[in-house]
């Protein structure tokens, strides 16, 4: 049991690093992509650099106030 | 070489270089207390296992449909690059610890001491274990960053390549001085590879989702520098937040 979180744990941080909100604004990004492109918006090339740069920013932000 | 690949070889290659100065700490530090044919046969067997997963995944992974296959690699380097970047602005801020290889490697040579000393002529466990790991753990990451960039590019030879450059050098320097790289500028990499993997990532995930970019495979200089310019502005913005903490008077 141990070893399995330990696994877990390791796969965990492996993917989702310090701040696991950068894996999920990844996400909300590319599919905010899509859903553009689906409702007739076009495929919006500028949309994901903007949600990265969003999502980063907001992590810094909160690093920045729990240090 | 094409614009494309030069950069697929420099984000491997700092990758690899940032990765490989850690491992080598931990190696050293254990090599040099414990003694070294457990050591490099704990080396040997991380080495191993890192060339078995580029080497099975690599190839199964272009077999993935193109659009499919960017998609899924971009986002991955995406989330990987964000983390690099992200720690690299936080310490250049100064709100987070500078990684230090010195203390490191007084910290693992402390714990190799402590260790129970082996029986007798058999292996030494604890040295192939310490040294095994720190290999597999600081290598993987770079494992997956040449496996995916290697696939999506098509240049898994290049990508493998540019890491095999990187470990050649720091075990070279490591061998010339036997002591942790400490003066590398572990940092300045990390925000160079943090920048490149957000960037490509971005350009890959955003391709496989079906957008075409403007100016082809130029967006990828004009997204670096656009993530460039905004990791700058970041560092300033948090060194002034963190400086104005520090002049205001706290209320009693």
């Amino acid at each position: 049991m141990t070893r399995v979180l330990a696994v877990a744990t390791f796969v965990y941080d492996f993917l989702f690093g310090d701040d696991w909100r950068l894996a999920l604004g990844v996400g909300v990004g590319l599919g905010l992509v899509v859903l553009a492109d689906r409702v007739g918006l076009g495929r919006l090339w500028w949309l994901l650099p903007v949600a990265v740069l969003v999502t980063l920013v907001a992590s810094l932000r909160r690093a920045s106030r729990t240090s | 070489m094409a614009m494309r690949e030069v950069l697929v070889f420099v984000g491997v290659f700092c990758a690899c270089l940032v990765e490989a100065v850690e491992a080598l700490t931990i190696v050293l530090a254990v090599g040099l207390t414990r003694g070294w044919r457990s050591t490099w046969e704990g080396v040997a067997a991380g080495v191993g296992v890192l060339v078995l997963t580029v080497a099975v995944l690599g190839p199964a992974l272009t077999s993935v449909p193109i659009n499919v296959l960017r998609l899924l690699v971009g986002a991955l380097l995406l989330v990987f690059g964000l983390q690099w970047l992200r720690k690299a602005i936080l310490r250049a801020a100064g709100l987070k610890g500078l990684h230090d290889e010195d203390a490191a490697f007084a910290q693992e040579t402390d714990m190799a001491r402590q260790a129970a000393a082996p029986t007798g002529r058999t292996r030494d466990w604890y040295a192939f274990t310490v040294a095994f790991k720190g290999v597999v753990l600081e290598g993987l990451e770079v494992a997956f960053i040449v496996v995916t960039f290697g696939a999506n590019q098509g240049r898994l030879p290049l990508a493998a390549s540019a890491a095999a450059v990187a470990i050649v050098v720091v075990v070279a320097a490591g061998a010339a001085v036997r002591r942790p790289l400490s003066r590398v500028p572990e940092n300045s990499l990390k925000l160079v590879v943090g920048l490149l993997l957000t960037s490509f990532g971005t350009f890959w995930a955003a391709e496989g989702a079906g957008v075409d970019w403007p100016g082809g495979d130029a967006a990828i200089l004009v997204l670096i520098a656009a993530y460039s310019l905004a990791a700058f502005v970041c560092v300033v913005w948090l060194r002034r937040g963190r400086a104005l903490l520090a002049v205001t008077p706290s209320v009693p």
